[in-house]
C-alpha cells in the first residue's frame, strides 16, 4: 500500500532516446486511447510492464461551466450542468436545483420529490450500466457491454417519453418539475423493474464467478478506506474500501429518508470489491424505485417560485450522492439575478487523483482496469 | 506434348501425395488450391467471426453490403487495397517493410504439410509435425521486427508480449505433441500393429503427419480417447497452447485493444496491415489443423473402423476403389457433404424469403437467391460416386478445423483478457509440469500395455 503523501513526483525529463538502452520507459497514454474513457492523458512511467508512477494530463474538455454560470441566470444555468457528468445528467439537475433551492429557502412539493427520486435512481442505473460494460471491455470482455447497452435503453425511453431528451435531459427545474409525468409513467417503470431484475443476474453470470474476471480484478488497485479519505476519494470506490458513507443516508437530501434500502459495503477495496459494490447498488436503486412508484402522491409537481430568483445575499454549499460519488455545489449569491461564483465538486475530478496511488507497482493492464473501476467521466474532471 | 501429359496423368494412378510422388505439375496445382483455399478460408472466416460474434452480443453484425453482409469481406478487402499505405518518417523501412512478410510467409508455409486426405496434401514430410511446429514460430521474428521496426512504444511493448508469450507457450505445445507422437507407437502391439501403415513407422513411431492419421486409423481410436484420459488431457493442453500460440482472446494480450491501442501493428496501415491479419486468420487455421491431426482423426470420418450391415447401392459409376467398404454407415456418412452443402442452400432460400418484399431489397435478394443456388448444386455435386469418393476426407477434415474456428469466435465473445504475468504463470507453471507428468505417464501407460501384451498376452484375454 502506497501511503499517498509520500509518493516522490515523476521524473518525465528523462531523454527519450535511448529508451531500448534503459530499463525505465515513459509512455504516454491518450488523450487518443481507447481506454481512457474520453479524453484523459496518462503519462505512465513504465520499468518493463511494471508501472513506477504515473501522472494525470487533463483539460482536453474543458469548458469552463463555473465561470459561463457568473454570465447566466440561475435558470439559464440549470442546463448546463447537465453536460458535466453527460451519463448521470439527471443527477447533476438534481443537485444543482436543490442547492438553488436551499439558497431560495424553498422545497419541492412531494410528489415532485417522488419524481425525482425515481428519475435520478434510475439514471444512476444507467450510469452504472455504461460504466459495467466500459469497464469489461477494457479487461476484454466485449460482450456485457452490449447486453448493458441494450438495458440502459430502456431506461433512456423512460427519460425521453418524460422530458424530450435521452442524455442530456435538464429534467428537473428550480422547485420541482417542470412537467407531470405523462400518463402510464408508473406502470413503465414498475414494467422497467421487473424486465431489468433478470438482466442484471445476467451481467453477474457473464463476470461475477468467471475465474479470469477474478484474476484481473482481485487485489487490483487496492486502496485503504483511510486512503480513500485522505484523498477525498467518495462513491462506490470508497464504500468498497469499507467506509459506509453514502450521503443519501448520511445529510439525506430530496425525501431518500422514506425509502428503506441499504449500503453496500466493500472490504478490500480492490477492483472486484467495487465491481461487487455497483452490482449491489444496481439492486438498491431497484428497491428505492420499487418504493418510491408505490408510495408516489398525488399534488403539484412545483413549488411556488419567482418567475425572476434574487435570492439573498450569502453562500451555500449542498451536496449530493452521484452514481459517482458527491456532488457538491457551492454558490454564492450576491443578491442578483446570477450567481457570483459557481464552484463544483465534481466526484470523478476528485477520485481520479487516487489514479497514482492505487497504479503504483501493478503492471500496465491494471491501469486499464483502474481507471476503469474509478469510473471517471471527462466531461465532469474538466467541466 | 505426350510426354508432358503422360507426365500429368502418371500421377493419377498412384496413391501418394504429389510432393511424395515428385509430381511438379500436381503439386504446383495443389499448392494453388491449398493457397486458393485458405485466401476463402479466411474470407468465410472474416464473416462468421463478425455474425457468429454479433448474435452473441444481441446484435446483427454486417448486413449492408450484400445479403446479411455476405460481400462485406470483399469489400473491407478492396479497403484495405486502396487505402494510403503509411510508414513512419522514424520506422527503419526495410525491417518495417519485410516484418508482414514474414509472418505471412510462416503461416501459409506450414499448410505444405497439412494433410486434407491421404493423398490430398502438398507433400509429406517424414519430419512433417516438426516442420508446421518449427515453421509457424518463426512467425515470432515477423512479429518482433514489426514491433522494434515500429521504432514507436506501443509496438515494441506488443512485441516483446508477442514474442515472450508464443516462445513460453511453444514448449507446453510441443509437450503435448509428443505425447501424440509417442502414441503412435505405444500402446499398438494389441491390434497387432507396432506403428502404421506407414512406411517410415513400422518400427518406431512416426513424425509425418499422414503418418499419425493413419496410426489413429490403423489402432482404431483417435487419440484424444487414447489412453484415456490422458489423450484428453494433451489435446486441452493444446487446445489452450494454441489460443495463445495465435494471440487470440483470452490470451490476445500482444494485440490488447484496451491497453496497446493495437499492439505490435498498431503503426501498420492498408495492405500490411491487411497482410498481419490474414497470417493471424491462417494461423489460426493451421493450429487447429495440427490439433484436428494429431487428436481427432485428421481426415478420418467419425467411427472410421465401423461399416455397419453391407447393403447392395446400385451404382451409375463403378465405384473410384473397388476395394472400399460398402456398409451402410459408409453410404450414409459419405451423403454427409452433399447433405451439408444442401442445407447450407435451403438456409440461404429460407432468408431470401425472409428479406424484405422492397424494391431496394430486389438485387440482394436475388443475389442470396443465386449464392444458395450455387451452394445446392455443389450439395447436388458432391452426391456424385466418384466426386463423393475423393472429397470425403477433405470434408471431415475441413469440418473438424470449422469446429475449433467457431470455438475461437466463442472464446472471444465469453472470456476477458489474461493479465500478462497471468499468461506466463498459466503457460510455466500450469502448462508445463502438466505436460512433463503427461509425458512421463503416457510412457508409463503404453509401456504397460505393450508389454502386458508381449509377455503376458493370451493370459489377459
Amino acid at each position: 500500500m502506497t501511503d499517498p503523501n509520500t509518493l516522490s513526483p515523476l521524473d518525465l525529463e528523462t531523454p527519450d532516446k535511448t529508451f531500448l538502452d534503459a530499463n525505465e520507459l515513459v509512455i504516454n497514454m491518450g488523450p487518443q486511447h481507447p481506454a481512457t474513457h474520453g479524453v484523459l492523458r496518462v503519462i505512465l512511467r513504465l520499468d518493463g510492464e511494471k508501472v513506477l508512477g504515473l501522472e494525470c494530463v487533463i483539460g482536453y474538455l474543458h469548458r469552463g461551466v463555473e465561470k459561463i454560470a457568473e454570465n447566466r441566470t440561475y435558470t439559464m444555468f440549470n442546463p448546463y450542468v447537465d453536460r458535466m457528468d453527460y451519463v448521470a445528467a439527471v443527477s447533476n439537475g438534481l443537485g444543482y436545483c436543490e442547492t438553488v433551492e436551499k439558497l431560495l429557502n424553498v422545497e419541492a412539493p412531494p410528489r415532485a420529490q417522488y419524481i425525482r427520486v425515481i428519475l435520478t435512481e434510475l439514471n444512476r442505473m444507467a450510469s452504472h450500466q455504461l460504466w459495467l460494460g466500459t469497464h469489461a471491455l477494457d479487461i476484454g470482455a466485449i460482450t456485457p457491454l452490449f447486453y448493458t447497452f441494450r438495458d440502459r435503453e430502456e431506461i433512456l425511453k423512460i427519460f425521453e417519453k418524460y422530458c424530450g431528451a435521452r442524455l442530456t435531459t435538464h429534467a428537473f427545474r428550480i422547485g420541482g418539475l417542470q412537467y407531470e409525468a405523462y400518463d402510464g409513467f408508473e406502470k413503465e417503470v414498475k414494467n422497467f423493474v421487473n424486465f431489468v431484475k433478470p438482466k442484471i443476474d445476467e451481467y453477474e453470470e457473464l463476470l461475477t464467478t468467471n475465474r479470469i474476471w477474478l484474476e484481473r480484478t482481485k487485489g487490483v488497485g487496492v486502496i485503504s478506506g483511510k486512503d480513500c479519505i485522505a484523498l477525498g476519494v467518495t462513491g462506490p470506490v470508497l464504500r468498497a474500501s469499507g467506509v459506509k458513507w453514502d450521503i443519501r443516508k448520511a445529510l439525506p437530501y430530496a425525501n431518500y429518508k422514506n425509502f428503506d434500502f441499504d449500503i453496500p459495503v466493500g472490504q478490500n477495496g480492490d477492483t472486484y470489491d467495487r465491481y461487487i459494490v455497483r452490482m449491489a447498488e444496481f439492486r438498491q436503486s431497484l428497491r428505492i424505485i420499487e418504493q418510491a412508484v408505490e408510495g408516489i402522491p398525488a399534488g403539484p409537481v412545483m413549488a411556488k417560485v419567482p418567475k425572476v430568483m434574487k435570492p439573498p445575499v450569502g453562500e451555500v454549499y449542498h451536496s449530493i450522492e452521484a452514481p459517482k460519488g458527491e456532488l457538491g455545489y457551492f454558490i454564492v449569491s450576491d443578491g442578483s439575478t446570477q450567481p457570483y461564483r459557481v464552484r463544483v465538486r465534481p466526484p470523478s475530478f476528485v477520485n481520479l487523483q487516487a489514479l497514482d496511488v492505487m497504479c503504483r507497482g501493478q503492471l500496465v493492464a491494471d491501469v486499464i482496469a483502474v481507471i476503469g473501476t474509478l469510473d471517471i467521466v471527462l466531461g465532469e474532471v474538466d467541466r | 506434348m505426350n510426354e508432358l501429359m503422360q507426365y500429368i496423368q502418371s500421377y493419377l494412378g498412384s496413391d501418394r501425395t504429389p510432393g511424395g510422388a515428385g509430381n511438379i505439375f500436381w503439386a504446383t496445382v495443389y499448392i494453388l488450391l491449398v493457397f486458393g483455399g485458405l485466401s476463402v478460408a479466411v474470407i468465410a472466416m472474416n464473416w462468421l467471426e463478425r455474425k457468429i460474434l454479433a448474435h452473441m452480443q444481441v446484435r446483427l453484425g454486417p448486413m449492408r453490403v450484400g445479403p446479411h453482409g455476405l460481400l462485406q469481406p470483399i469489400a473491407d478487402a478492396i479497403k484495405l487495397l486502396l487505402k494510403e499505405d503509411i510508414i513512419p518518417a522514424e520506422a527503419d523501412k526495410v525491417i518495417f517493410w519485410i516484418a508482414p512478410f514474414i509472418v505471412v510467409l510462416a503461416a501459409f508455409t506450414v499448410f505444405v504439410v497439412v494433410p486434407f486426405g491421404p493423398t490430398h496434401a502438398i507433400t509429406d514430410m517424414n519430419i512433417g509435425i516438426l516442420f508446421m511446429l518449427g515453421v509457424s514460430s518463426l512467425s515470432v521474428l515477423g512479429i518482433v521486427t514489426a514491433g522494434w521496426a515500429s521504432n514507436s512504444h506501443y509496438p515494441l511493448i506488443g512485441a516483446l508480449r508477442s514474442s515472450a508469450q508464443m516462445v513460453s507457450y511453444e514448449v507446453a505445445m510441443g509437450l503435448a505433441v509428443v505425447s501424440a507422437i509417442m502414441m503412435t507407437s505405444l500402446g499398438s502391439l494389441a491390434t497387432g500393429l507396432y506403428g502404421a501403415g506407414n512406411v517410415d513407422s513400422q518400427v518406431s513411431g512416426t513424425l509425418s503427419m499422414i503418418g499419425i492419421v493413419q496410426a489413429q486409423q490403423a489402432q482404431g481410436v483417435w487419440f484424444v480417447f487414447k489412453f484415456f484420459p490422458l489423450g484428453l488431457i494433451a489435446f486441452g493442453m493444446f487446445a489452450i497452447a494454441m489460443v495463445a500460440e495465435t494471440n487470440r482472446a483470452p490470451f490476445d494480450l500482444p494485440e490488447a485493444e484496451s491497453e496497446l491501442t493495437a499492439g505490435f501493428h498498431t503503426e501498420y496501415s492498408g495492405f500490411r496491415w491487411s497482410l498481419f491479419f490474414l497470417a493471424e486468420y491462417s494461423a489460426m487455421i493451421a493450429v487447429s489443423s495440427i490439433a484436428v491431426t494429431l487428436w481427432l482423426g485428421g481426415w478420418l470420418r467419425p467411427f472410421p473402423s465401423v461399416h455397419g450391415p453391407s447393403i447392395a447401392i446400385p451404382h451409375i459409376w463403378p465405384p473410384a476403389d473397388p476395394s472400399a467398404p460398402t456398409g451402410a454407415l459408409d453410404f450414409v456418412l459419405a451423403l454427409c457433404p452433399g447433405i451439408s452443402f444442401l442445407l447450407l442452400g435451403a438456409m440461404c432460400f429460407y432468408n431470401v424469403q425472409r428479406m424484405p418484399k422492397h424494391p431496394l431489397f430486389k438485387v440482394q435478394t436475388l443475389g442470396l437467391a443465386g449464392f444458395g443456388a450455387v451452394l445446392a448444386l455443389i450439395g447436388l455435386i458432391l452426391f456424385v460416386p466418384p466426386v463423393r469418393d475423393r472429397v470425403g476426407d477433405i470434408f471431415w477434415f475441413s469440418a473438424k478445423v470449422t469446429g475449433f474456428m467457431y470455438l475461437y469466435i466463442w472464446y472471444r465473445g465469453t472470456f476477458p483478457r489474461y493479465r500478462f504475468d497471468q499468461l506466463m504463470k498459466v503457460g510455466w507453471k500450469i502448462l508445463l509440469p502438466t505436460g512433463l507428468a503427461l509425458l512421463i505417464l503416457t510412457a508409463l501407460f503404453g509401456m504397460r500395455a505393450d508389454i502386458s501384451t508381449q509377455f503376458l498376452g493370451g493370459l489377459g484375454q
